[in-house]
């Protein structure tokens, strides 16, 4: 005889109890998490750079750079001064909340403000896995398509914002910055759309705005009661 | 390609289950993937057959139910199916509407029989 017993369980509760528990620890630190994820080349180092460069000495940000091989970006994001930590998945194509919660096993995070993630490149699977940030960042350069949206909606439908990079390539490339806005928008009418060029500078103020805010935000949600 | 990792849990999870009912077989397992979960239900099926194979489980079905993205009007209370990724509610045209399916990697059931 068969029996059919209903489960409704998810299938990466796992993880997702893992990520509860960093999101937790951040709040409870008031740190602000955030997740970059884009196909490889995006600039999500670069933006990285910008970004570290433009902060002062002092600040309390780290990051965690994902490849599946080589050092390379975290040497190349170590040169700032702040906590860069590599992890090579050795061929896994994304991040998992297990990994991060190891990474971290060594810090304090009482001395962080701000915890940036940068996701292995890959468009697809990241977008499976909670790391406990407060927010999925999606990378797209003009070098791509501006119709990547509706190919890789899931990463689109999570993401709070998305950064169109590499706009100086706009006069040389068939990408249609308008077409791109409005594919992100008809997967998620909701997500916040920022163009810069990490290599020009051009658009990086709303950028480091945008980040500020955030911080902000995030410090005063530690300040209030949990719950 | 995630899928691989993916199959481990749902195998993982099925052994976890399976454990609860001594004396009965698996004998399939039901999942929900959805449309925007960032699965391919075949690389899915592929996968967790390469893991099933030679274990005391083989052969064991995986059941992929496909979730379809759908949306709910906050103003009218419609509920309605995605096309052509169409998020504005069909019936009064408010946008923008809340996301209440498609985003399922979820266990349905397992079907057990008696040794």
């Amino acid at each position: 005889m068969t029996d059919r017993v209903p489960l409704e369980r998810k299938v990466l509760n796992e993880n997702d109890r893992i990520a509860a528990e960093l999101r937790a620890r951040f709040r409870q630190n008031g740190i602000l998490c955030l997740n970059l994820i884009s196909s490889p080349g995006s600039g999500k180092t670069s933006l990285l750079e910008r970004t570290l460069g433009a902060m002062a000495p002092g600040t309390r940000v780290a990051v965690l750079t994902g490849d599946i091989q080589t050092d390379n970006d975290a040497r190349r994001l170590a040169r700032f001064g702040f906590p860069v930590e590599q992890i090579t998945t050795g061929g896994t194509c994304h991040l998992d909340a297990r990994m991060i919660d190891r990474a971290l096993a060594d810090w304090k995070l009482e001395d962080l403000d701000l915890l940036l993630i940068e996701n292995v490149g890959n468009l697809v699977c990241p977008s499976s896995y909670d790391l406990g940030e407060a927010a999925k960042i999606v990378l797209l350069s003009a070098a791509e398509g501006d119709d990547k949206p509706l190919k890789y909606p899931s990463i689109f439908f999570r993401a709070a914002l998305l950064v169109l990079n590499k706009i100086d390539l706009l006069e040389h490339v068939p990408f249609d910055i308008a077409r791109a806005r409005e594919n992100a928008w008809r997967i998620n009418p909701r997500i916040e759309i920022l163009e810069v060029s990490c290599l020009t500078g051009a658009g990086l103020e709303a950028w480091h705005g945008w980040l500020e805010h955030r911080c902000q935000k995030a410090q005063m949600e530690a300040a209030l009661p949990a719950g | 390609m995630h899928e691989l990792g993916i199959a481990n849990s749902v195998l993982e999870a099925v052994c976890g289950e399976a454990g609860k009912h001594a004396g009965a077989r698996v004998v399939k397992v039901g999942l929900r993937v959805g449309e925007l979960a960032g699965v391919d239900p075949d690389a899915l099926r592929f996968s967790f057959e390469c893991l099933v194979k030679g274990t005391p489980l083989d052969p064991l079905p995986l059941e992929i139910e496909f979730c379809p993205r759908q949306q709910q009007c906050p103003a009218c209370g419609h509920a309605f199916r995605v096309a052509d990724y169409e998020t504005s509610c069909p019936k009064c045209g408010a946008a923008p509407t809340e996301c209440i399916g498609g985003t399922e990697l979820e266990l349905a059931y397992l079907e057990l029989e008696d040794k």
